[in-house]
């Protein structure tokens, strides 16, 4: 077993994914894969790449759902069906059974600032944090028989060598929508905190009692068209082209 | 308290990072290539481009993976087994160049339309155009009339510009922002950062598309419209608009030909054309003096309705009253339109409720004062901030010209053209229909061992104008410019392999591609096709397309079957020019071009083919590639962007150009141009004065800048073209009223789509089968991490889609028992295809849809036989044809957009039955060779080396 940190870390690092305006094009998916391939720890393998059974570890991953919520709004023929990207990583748990599952210390969360990470010099690859994650946030590298996990880029937030706009997650820094965001949510003014608070931002499977710090903002209310149907004025004479003449006679003496 | 590990927190990403421009699909978007060991580390993007700021796709960041793709070609190739087999040897350069050199030497010499060259995903074509002219074929053209013909013919002979590259939302300032159809891909980045800017300000965005995936599924109000139906939508949208008087008159009495007046003469060559003075001039009614005075006249206040005497005791009316009787009939009304969009008459109703008040109750002014054409000075830029923007999804059916027509027309009537808030111009356009070039390619205007008489491309005013023979016979082997697709701006590239191969309306010697997946997802009915390809004369022994050269990176299915491979590099190996004088990257309030350039030295025995082209150019000795004693004029590509000069002072390039790269837009060649650009990231970018940067089109301030940049030599503006006189000059010639007249077979036909004024009418081939027997719809799009991609075998984007099932809506799933993982026959009039079905409910319960191009044939790029993409994948391509089905007139008419020849992709009605399970779609076809066997690796560990 491994030990958390025992007192809350000082800052906790995560991100805040907008589910509002999530494309699903996959941009920070494989912007994550090319950083960390040949960032922290060993390279992010793929099996068969070219074949029939390809598969790869990945640290960040797109779903797409299709949801028909109750009471939703009805916009166009389909009715309400409405189609969710869901961008899922590690979440960085407070309290994260990933790490006090590993039997080796592996597994840890860092005291400083939250981020949990894989030691891999000491992961065996037994695959009981995959097993407790209720996320399914953890991927085995098949080639190097060890766990891979977002990292939150740790070679990137830190990273003197980089310039200051550039220290952040691959996936922030990629994404075209601007839907993923990175920062301290241990701070209650930092940026992060302050989206969290304005549009209700959310915990994913808060039953579960890991307290993620990751946050995903829902999307926000939308307004069906049909209720500006009767906003349009209705002019008088208006099947007739010849009253519509007379308004623009109207409106051309005015110009 | 126990120790944390150590972890390197401050590694430099690598050795050096390399500036360049992105290739993965069409953005173009600026990227760092950071390079390690000689090697590449990674790839981000550049947060100083201007598309793309910093940002980068999926494609982008799978560009390792392109470069180091085992589909990669090795050398030139020359087939050794029947085509098709994929069976190749590696020869030399020299031996490749010579021998394409040998038969396009017959060709030019004895009969130059004998080549048809065609280039796919080029992003080069003012290059490759320019060889072509310097060849001397009729028979050259790029991508567009499979892709979005309709959209940019419709922008550029209605507004002077369209989407895209012409253009794009004023993501900063609109308000409302509606999107029709499938229109991700161009440009994707952009329009993905202009979504997020719009949700930050709560501004609304509207989608109209079948199908609610990506970007759809973001959008506050999705319309699930019934596919083809939204230029009906649209004219709705606009009939209720003129009835609720919410329309910007001003805008169209000062910017549009809606004042012009008609010549009302029925029966008469010159029955609605515009009226003109001596001088050619354009006539509106003046309502103070009451007179017909020429357009332009000064203080003239211009009447909209009426009917009126000309000089000559003619009558004519102004093109407003045609155009406001004709959307104000009932027909267009909501209720009435409703059962064929498949849209509820409250919403079409709350759409242009939604229009009229943003548009003019949330009006934005912008104050800076600016002085119009007319010399009218005005205090400040009135902004309308609704958007729109569109592409392939509205183009690529056969209603699409008149549809993209309709969607300019509510821009205009709204005054949201070119405004702050609107869709606005990027340079060099707007650009009016008259500076646009006229085609060329009749017999008179080629003959052997000269350069064609003009450019290929452009745009006919009327049929005189069009590419045909005395006796009617299309000029060019796609038939573009012929009355069959008479305003085929793009030509007829899903036309060319069928048409030649038919020997219609003659043989060719050579077929010359670069970069188009004929053999497969870029053709219509691609079995057909390949036997096309295939297909040997009985008589003498030899293909009926004798001579196949393609160039390409990678081992696609079309490689197959040429007889010449000319191995291209990947775009990280290469010199590339993104001009200004083909199709620009630029951004409303800038102009801008960029390069690309060999980060990274090939190591493999490749070339890139613009270099290729110019070294042909040099061997075939052809005027602007070899001087007069034969010797070539350049070294290669990056020699050509520097030193050719289209104008004296205009090159391929805008920036740093002048002998110290002191100039911007006119100046000499400067030898350090390329340096000056890999200095400042590949791109360079020109800000254009803040006076300058609306309303463009009559914009004093644009206009000089513009001639300053070298667009134009002299100004240029545009007024909008609501109605349209080339198109009516086209209706008279089928009315026989009218020299040239249109022969019989094709006078219905242009009667019934070149109306003058936006128009819907039903799809064809809709029209043509029975809507019973076939009752869906059936159309595809690209998945976003793949569109415009060159290559769904990259190993991490095929993991995000290895296959691409049917999806088909919940309602029909009901009805015929199917369950995901169910298998069906799609049956089309022209074929059938077995296929995996999923269950969606977010889509217009009568359209059942897939990925496109995630299919493959077995063998070709470069994976397992038995990769999903050649077994459970397909393509739709199977179920539609190049011709539309018989329909009595004895014609098969081609698939096409009646007045542009842009492919109709998306016409194709089907109807599903359940089917036996099974393992593969169907159909399937041999197995291709790889022409040079790579070991495949059985896993990858990309920088492992790098791992700490």
């Amino acid at each position: 077993m491994t030990s958390l940190p025992s007192l809350p870390t000082p800052k906790k690092l995560g991100l805040v994914i907008d589910l509002d305006v999530c494309v699903g094009c996959h941009a920070c998916v494989v912007n994550c894969k090319e950083w960390n391939t040949g960032g922290y720890g060993s390279a992010l393998s793929d099996q068969d790449p070219y074949g029939a059974d390809v598969s790869g570890a990945w640290l960040n991953r797109v779903h797409t759902f299709e949801v028909v919520p109750d009471g939703g709004e009805v916009v166009g023929e389909a009715g309400e069906a409405r189609i969710v990207h869901f961008p899922k990583s590690c979440l960085h748990c407070e309290d994260a059974p990933c790490v006090t599952v590993c039997p080796t210390g592996a597994s840890y969360k860092r005291a400083e600032d939250g981020i949990v990470l894989v030691d891999e010099e000491k992961c065996i690859g037994c695959g009981l944090c995959a097993w407790s994650c209720p996320y399914g946030a953890r991927e085995m590298d098949l080639a190097a028989g060890v766990m891979k996990k977002c990292t939150l880029c740790i070679d990137r937030i830190y990273n003197e060598t980089f310039e200051e706009a550039d220290r952040q997650p691959a996936c922030v820094r990629t994404c075209p929508a601007n839907a993923r965001h990175f920062g301290d949510l241990a701070d209650p003014h930092s940026a992060v905190s302050i989206m969290v608070a304005e549009r209700g931002g959310m915990d994913l499977m808060p039953e579960q009692g890991t307290r993620p710090v990751n946050k995903y903002l829902p999307p926000r209310k939308r307004k069906p068209l049909a209720d500006s149907a009767q906003s349009l004025p209705s002019a008088e004479n208006t099947d007739e082209a010849k009253g519509f003449f007379a308004w623009l006679d109207g409106m051309l003496d005015r110009i | 308290m126990k120790s944390e590990p150590r972890v390197a927190l401050h590694r430099p990403i690598a050795d050096e990072v390399r500036k360049t421009t992105c290739y993965m699909c069409a953005c173009r978007c600026g990227i760092n290539v950071h390079i390690k060991d000689g090697k590449i580390r990674y790839i981000e993007g550049n947060r100083d481009h201007p598309v793309n700021k910093g940002v980068l796709c999926a494609k982008g960041s799978a560009g390792i993976m392109q470069h180091y793709a085992p589909a990669r070609l090795r050398a030139p190739l020359k087939r050794t087994g029947p085509r098709g087999s994929g069976q190749f040897k590696e020869i030399s350069w020299e031996e490749a160049l010579e021998t394409a050199t040998a038969w396009l030497g017959d060709v030019r010499h004895t009969d130059p339309k004998k080549l048809a060259f065609f280039t796919g995903r080029d992003q080069s074509q003012s290059l490759t155009g320019y060889w072509a002219q310097q060849f001397g074929t009729p028979n050259y053209a790029a991508h567009g009339g499979f892709c979005s013909v309709n959209m940019a013919a419709a922008g550029i002979m209605t507004l002077g510009g369209s989407f895209w590259e012409f253009g794009a939302p004023d993501w900063d300032r609109t308000k409302l922002f509606i999107m029709f159809g499938v229109a991700e891909d161009h440009d994707s980045n952009p329009i993905k950062m202009g979504i997020a800017k719009l949700k930050q300000r709560r501004a609304r965005f509207v989608s109209v598309n079948p199908v609610r995936t990506g970007y759809s599924a973001v959008a506050d109000n999705w319309i699930g419209i019934r596919p083809g139906t939204d230029g009906l939508l649209i004219l709705s949208v606009i009939h209720e608009l003129l009835k609720a008087r919410k329309i910007d008159v001003d805008y169209l009495v000062r910017y549009s030909n809606a004042p012009w007046l008609v010549i009302d003469a029925p029966g008469t060559a010159d029955h609605g054309l515009f009226a003109r003075d001596a001088a050619g001039k354009e006539l509106i009614f003046e309502t103070v003096t009451e007179r017909v005075v020429p357009v332009g006249t000064r203080g003239a206040r211009p009447a909209l309705s009426g009917r009126f005497e000309l000089a000559d005791g003619r009558f004519a009316v102004p093109s407003f009253q045609l155009l406001a009787q004709k959307y104000l009939d009932p027909k267009y009304a909501p209720e009435a339109v409703s059962d064929e969009t498949g849209v509820a008459a409250d919403v079409i109703r709350g759409l242009a409720a939604e229009i009229a008040r943003v548009a003019f109750d949330e009006a934005i002014v912008i104050e800076q004062a600016w002085t119009d054409m007319n010399g009218e000075r005005h205090q400040a830029f009135i902004g309308r901030p609704v958007s729109f923007h569109a592409m392939r999804g509205l183009s690529a059916h056969s209603n699409g010209f008149q549809t993209a027509r309709a969607l300019h027309l509510l821009q205009v009537l709204i005054g949201a053209v070119d405004c702050p808030g609107a869709f606005r111009f990027e340079p060099p356009y707007p650009k009016p229909l008259g500076a646009h070039p006229k085609p060329h390619g009749r017999a008179e205007h080629f003959r052997p061992d000269v350069p064609l008489a003009g450019p290929h491309l452009g745009f006919p005013q009327g049929p005189e104008e069009l590419l045909i023979e005395a006796d009617g016979t299309p000029s060019r082997i796609d038939k573009a410019f012929s009355w069959d697709a008479p305003i085929s701006a793009h030509g007829l590239m899903h036309m060319v392999i069928a048409n030649a191969h038919a020997r219609d309306p003659y043989p060719i010697d050579v077929l010359f591609l670069y970069m188009a997946n004929m053999a497969w997802n870029s053709s219509m009915n691609t079995a057909g096709t390949m036997k096309m390809l295939e297909e040997k004369d009985p008589q003498t022994g030899e293909y009926v397309i004798p001579k196949i050269i393609y160039s390409d990176a990678y081992a696609s299915e079309m490689v197959a079957y040429a007889d010449l491979v000319l191995p291209d590099t990947t775009y990280l190996e290469r010199h590339d020019c993104i001009s200004l004088l083909d199709r620009p990257i630029s951004e409303p309030d800038a102009v801008q071009d960029a390069i690309r350039w060999p980060v990274i030295e090939p190591d493999r025995d490749v070339c890139g083919f613009q270099s290729v082209l110019i070294d042909l150019g040099a061997r075939l000795k052809l005027p602007g590639f070899a001087d007069q004693q034969g010797r070539p004029l350049y070294m290669d590509y990056a020699d050509y962007i520097v030193r050719h000069e289209r104008r004296p002072g205009i090159g391929l390039l805008s920036g740093f150009r002048g002998k110290d790269g002191s100039e911007t837009g006119r100046g000499e060649p400067n030898p350090d141009q390329l340096a000056r650009y890999i200095e400042n990231g590949a791109f360079f970018s020109a800000h254009i004065p803040l006076e300058a940067q609306f309303m463009k089109h009559a914009n004093r301030a644009y206009q000089e800048f513009a001639v300053r940049m070298g667009f134009f030599d002299k100004p240029q503006p545009v007024t909008f073209q609501l109605y349209s006189e080339p198109l009516q000059k086209f209706r008279l010639s089928a009315q026989g009223l009218r020299q040239p007249f249109a022969p019989e077979s094709h006078r219905e036909r242009i009667l019934e789509a070149f109306d003058p004024l936006p128009d819907w009418y039903r799809p064809f081939e809709e029209a043509i089968v029975d809507r019973d027997a076939y009752p869906y719809h059936a159309i595809t799009q690209r998945p976003a991490a793949m569109y415009h991609s060159w290559g769904s075998m990259n190993a991490w984007l095929r993991q995000i889609h290895t296959k691409n099932p049917l999806y088909v809506p919940g309602p029909i799933c009901d009805r015929l028992g199917l369950a995901d993982g169910d298998w069906v026959w799609v049956i089309s009039h022209h074929g059938r295809i077995k296929v995996e079905v999923a269950r969606m409910e977010a889509v217009n319960s009568s359209t059942i849809w897939t990925w496109n191009a995630i299919g493959k044939r077995k063998g070709a790029w470069a994976l397992d036989q038995d990769a999903p993409e050649a077994g459970k994948g397909f393509l739709m391509n199977h179920l539609i044809h190049e011709l539309l089905p018989p329909k009595g007139d004895g014609m098969r008419w081609s698939n096409s957009d009646p007045v542009t020849g842009q492919a109709a992709w998306y016409d194709l009605r089907v109807r599903i039955e359940k089917a036996e399970p099974a393992t593969a779609s169907e159909p399937q076809f041999p197995a291709i060779a790889q022409p040079e066997p790579e070991p495949r690796p059985a896993e990858l560990r990309y920088g492992q080396e790098w791992s700490q």
